[in-house]
């Protein structure tokens, strides 16, 4: 009786083994497809979409659903990952020689890693991208595409941006002759005062969370808006002046803030009135509340409103299974169409420079109005993402964090946290080589200088 | 037992510490009981509510609005499904592969001494003692270059390595208690050593063996690491789940997460008869 | 129980003569997977962090470590939740595996229930107590409907570190302690019932049995439960994630950030390693200060 069970149990376990080592899906046959070449036939070898982005629950069935399924010239299956296994994917893959992923959509910040002068892991699309010169993506944008190389490395083709949140219970709380959407730092601060003081509780908030995108907003919002640059005037008078500012306003913040990855969930459940985070981290707010949210730009300072858009695109492996088909993809990827279902699925905005879609859903509406207006506001100014920084993106970012923890939370003396960590800020640029970038003055091509 | 001779008065008071004795020990046992099921009761309601049920306060504590809405687009969402299947493959997998490697060692560790056994346990130890998600990686790296990419049994294989060093520990302090005599005694009966383990050792071991499954199951069914680089399209369930568990609201979050306990939930009810055994099965 | 009739040679050495080859035949087999699969890949790794990124030796990633703003922080925090966490887990796993031992009645279902969170992830866990911990919480709402208190107590803000620590020490125990409880239950069972009764009859009380009889026996069951509890403790970072973000950090995370997010495996393996130098020692310890004898396994 106990012997047959024996037997049971490991023929079971032979069975379960037997049957893992078969278990790869299929579809990792790669076809010798030249890219670039005029193509007459597109293979239509199924292929994996790998990318860090829409990796949440209804953003990937819209990806796939709404997306993927329709594009017809081959099947595409959408992977949505972590950064950390998003880059050790793709240097296995393309260390193997022929993967399963056939081309990946990457926020500018994601290629930092896996582009560098000892890496040569992508096609260069510059092909692809004469082809599409004329669907009206801008210079600019598509420049960034290079990753400060001479290769197109990916294609731009999806942007987001940063705006205010305001729950519409926070508008009697403006200072009186305040519009919202025409506001200063020094307005957002007396008007989170206002809100603390009168209902007893801060209302405001940024994400300072772990996951949170807070570093964005001091390198594309605040240090810009005060000092007119990032890098270079990092540790100015200006600076200072901010961070000063800054601290006054964490007053009036909600401490919770430091837990803070996604605004939506804050606004929703009421922690919070008014938060500044990106589109994509607010959409949630205006898709389930729609009537008690609106979308304002952010806030300016002394030198001007900038704000920073978050671009993301895609690219092509070498080691490709499709190249045809992933070209194809992205051409599709590239229309005025396929932009309008994306930002319906996702609410990542057109690159294209042409009208938004006039049949927006409600919460897009509210959203796409808070990013016209800030990008048509008369003191707009784009201030870019960071170009070059290779593998110390990372490094880069916290030294933003650091300097926001040590003199917002730990109230360390500004002069000297700047002094530290600008220093660490100059060790990242002269480690990463990178020159540098708007709206920094160009250094040409010697690494950006901390004045 | 001399109970017949003990005075009456003595027997009340007896009767009475038997009871208080009786309340204490059920009182603590529920006590223990709630601690456990309140926060899991908690988490079900929280996954079985709508969407805005999550942001409101306070919170219902009792389910008035029933709403199977997140859930049902978590479970639906595609992949989930064979990713459950995929999931469960590898855990089994990983208890097959560990126990045979590790009962066997365990046995050894427990039964004789040679030279270097504490530096062995401690090398055995040791193993467990780098941090797994640092370690996961360069070695699915790895993998992945000797070609077990997107294959069950390259998952199988980083797991039950995983969980072999805690099966041989608890195999060896399992083993170390079964009477040696015991075997002994049955080797000098007549059966050779092989049958004196299969059927004195082994079976009395069984709780510890059940434990070193339990818990190579589990360790392999929520594993993501490694589980996320091996595999691209035949996910297991943690690889498909926890990048989007960490991004997605919090409604979805508690789906999620109250979806990730329900099967464990089953193999350990399965399970939990060989976790209790004494003089062999069935007593 | 058992014949102990004298006897020339103790059983091990016995056998040690006539058949070594068989310990290290059973052996063999993990020895070389666990070499493969992870001493050489540890080794590698611990060989990574006295690199630079273009390969020569140095001493700089551990610097890196050391000087980190986060590290005695990290250190602190990681040693916080050792001390907490278990001894609060061994004393309930104790408690309910005693408990289950003595097969009162409705004893299995109470054994299933005690041994569901073993089945709970890092990540399920930690979701599990944000729904109970968060603001708008379900501990607030009892509190709250209780009348305990007036406003909702923020037990996960960087404002209130102590109440960060308990909220973290109470989700950890409560995951944990089933995998203690597990382990204990299946050395007590091997606790033979003569022993028990044995007690019984001289009339020793309940506390006293337990603690002069049971716990003894117990010694090796309760020093692999140690120390499997302490090397996890040393590497918890999802639950401590989930709740308290970068407000309470932890080793286990620092080590993941560098590699994760700093793309910087030297640093992760600096980290890594300075977590297994730790463990290693903290281990170690155990092992002298609670030395199972050869008298106790050789029963």
């Amino acid at each position: 009786m106990r012997s047959i069970r024996f037997v049971a149990v490991v023929a079971m376990a032979g069975a379960i083994v037997a049957s893992a080592c078969g278990g790869s899906g299929g579809g990792g046959t790669p076809t010798a497809t030249a890219s670039g070449a005029a193509t007459s036939a597109v293979s239509s070898d199924p292929f994996v979409l790998l990318s860090t982005q829409f990796n949440t629950v209804t953003e990937r069935e819209a990806v796939q659903k709404q997306i993927l399924d329709p594009f017809t010239k081959a099947k595409v299956e959408y992977v949505g990952s972590d950064a950390g296994p998003f880059n050790d994917r793709i240097l296995a893959e393309a260390k193997t020689g022929k993967g399963q992923v056939g081309a990946i959509l990457g926020l500018h910040g994601d290629f930092g890693a896996l582009v560098g002068p000892d890496k040569d892991l992508f096609e260069d699309l510059t092909p692809l991208a004469n082809r599409l010169k004329d669907r009206g993506i801008p210079a600019e944008m598509l420049d960034l595409g290079k990753l400060g190389t001479s290769k197109q490395v990916y294609i731009p083709s999806m942007q987001a941006t940063y705006i205010l949140g305001v729950n519409k219970q926070a508008l009697q709380y403006l200072p009186s002759g305040v519009s919202v959407d025409d506001i200063t730092y020094t307005q957002l601060r007396d008007w989170c005062k206002n809100i603390a003081d009168k209902t007893g509780s801060k209302k405001c908030g940024i994400p300072a969370g772990p996951m949170g995108l807070y570093h964005r907003i001091i390198q594309g919002y605040l240090y810009p808006a005060y000092t007119g640059g990032l890098v270079t005037t990092y540790k100015s008078a200006d600076a200072a002046k901010m961070w000063a500012d800054v601290k006054d306003l964490w007053q009036y913040m909600n401490p919770k803030s430091l837990n803070i990855d996604f605004m939506q969930e804050s606004l929703l459940s009421g922690e919070v009135w008014v938060g500044l985070d990106h589109v994509a981290r607010l959409v949630d707010a205006f898709k389930l509340k729609p009537n008690d949210f609106q979308a304002a730009p952010a806030p300016k300072g002394p030198k001007g409103l900038y704000y920073m858009s978050v671009i993301a695109g895609f690219a092509i492996p070498k080691s490709s299974p499709n190249k045809s088909g992933a070209e194809a993809l992205i051409d599709y990827m590239v229309t005025a169409e396929t932009q309008a279902k994306v930002l319906n699925a996702v609410a990542f905005f057109p690159v294209l420079d042409k009208a938004m879609p006039a049949d927006l859903p409600q919460h897009l509406k509210i959203e796409a109005d808070g990013v016209q207006k800030q990008s048509k506001s008369k003191d707009a100014k784009v201030a870019l993402l960071p170009i070059g920084l290779g593998t110390k993106g990372g490094d880069f970012n916290n030294v933003q964090k650091n300097t926001f923890q040590r003199i917002v939370i730990k109230g360390e003396d500004i002069t000297k946290v700047l002094a530290e960590e600008g220093a660490n800020l100059q060790k990242v640029m002269d480690d990463s080589k990178a020159p540098c970038w708007k709206p920094d003055p160009s250094s040409g091509t010697a690494p950006c200088k901390v004045q | 037992m001399s109970a017949a001779a003990t005075p009456a008065p003595q027997r009340k008071s007896q009767r009475r510490g038997v009871l208080v004795d009786r309340i204490l020990l059920y009182g603590v046992a529920v006590l223990l009981a709630l601690w456990t099921l309140v926060p899991i009761y908690l988490i079900a309601i929280a996954a079985f509510s709508e969407k805005v049920a999550v942001f409101e306060y306070p919170k219902a504590l009792l389910p008035t609005r029933f709403s199977t809405e997140t859930m049902e687009f978590f479970v639906g969402s595609s992949g989930v499904i064979t990713s459950v299947k995929n999931s469960v493959i590898v855990a089994l997998g990983t208890i097959v592969v560990a126990l045979a490697l590790g009962a066997p060692a365990g046995y050894a560790l427990s039964r004789f001494r040679f030279p270097g056994r504490d530096a062995f346990q401690l090398a055995v130890l040791s193993s467990k003692m780098f941090p797994i998600a640092i370690l996961a990686i360069p070695l699915a790296v790895t993998f992945i270059d000797l070609g077990l990419y997107d294959k069950l049994i390259g998952v199988i294989i980083i797991h039950s390595a995983m969980v072999l060093p805690f099966v041989i520990i608890v195999t060896a302090g399992v083993f170390a208690t079964v009477s040696r005599e015991l075997e002994e005694a049955a080797q000098t009966l007549g059966t050779s050593r092989l049958g004196a383990f299969m059927r004195v050792a082994l079976p009395l071991a069984l709780p510890g063996l059940a434990a070193a499954a339990i818990f190579a199951f589990v360790t392999s069914w929520n594993e993501v690491f490694a589980a996320t680089i091996l595999t691209l399209r035949e996910r297991t369930l943690p690889a498909l789940v926890v990048a989007s568990l960490n991004q997605s609201p919090l409604y979805f979050k508690f789906a999620g997460g109250f979806f990730l306990i329900i099967p464990s939930l089953f193999f350990i009810w399965f399970m939990r008869k060989y976790l209790f055994n004494l003089w062999g099965p069935g007593r | 129980m058992a014949v102990r009739a004298g006897r020339a040679l103790p059983f091990p050495a016995r056998i040690a003569r006539s058949d070594a080859a068989l310990p290290l035949g059973l052996l063999a087999p993990s020895i070389i997977y666990l070499t493969l699969l992870i001493l050489v890949p540890v080794a590698q790794a611990l060989f990574l962090s006295i690199q630079t990124e273009q390969g020569t030796f140095t001493l700089e990633n551990y610097q890196r470590v050391t000087n980190d703003a986060a590290f005695v922080d990290s250190l602190f925090n990681t040693a916080k939740l050792l001390v907490l966490i278990v001894p609060i887990q061994l004393t309930l796993a104790l408690a309910m595996a005693l408990l289950i031992n003595s097969r009162f009645p409705g004893h299995g279902i109470f054994l299933y229930i005690y041994a569901i969170p073993l089945a709970i992830s890092d990540l399920a866990a930690g979701i599990v107590w944000l729904s109970i911990f968060g603001d708008t919480g379900y501990l607030n709402t009892i509190l709250q409907g209780l009348g305990l208190i007036k406003d909702p107590i923020s037990y996960l803000s960087y404002e209130n570190l102590h109440l960060v620590l308990m909220a973290i020490v109470v989700a950890e125990s409560w995951r944990a302690t089933a995998i203690v409880m597990v382990i204990l239950l299946a050395g007590l069972q091997l606790i033979p019932r003569d022993y028990f009764e044995a007690a019984e009859l001289f009339g020793a009380s309940r506390w006293r049995r337990t603690i002069q009889i049971v716990l003894p026996l117990l010694r090796p069951s309760l020093q692999s439960a140690l120390i499997i509890r302490t090397i996890f403790a040393f590497q918890t970072f999802a639950v401590v994630l989930a709740l308290a973000g970068r407000q309470f950090p932890v080793l286990a995370y620092e080590a993941y950030d560098a590699y994760a997010n700093l793309f910087n495996p030297r640093l992760a393996a600096a980290w890594a390693g300075l977590i297994l130098l730790m463990t290693l020692t903290v281990v170690v310890f155990y092992l002298r200060v609670f030395k199972v004898s050869e008298a106790e396994t050789a029963r």
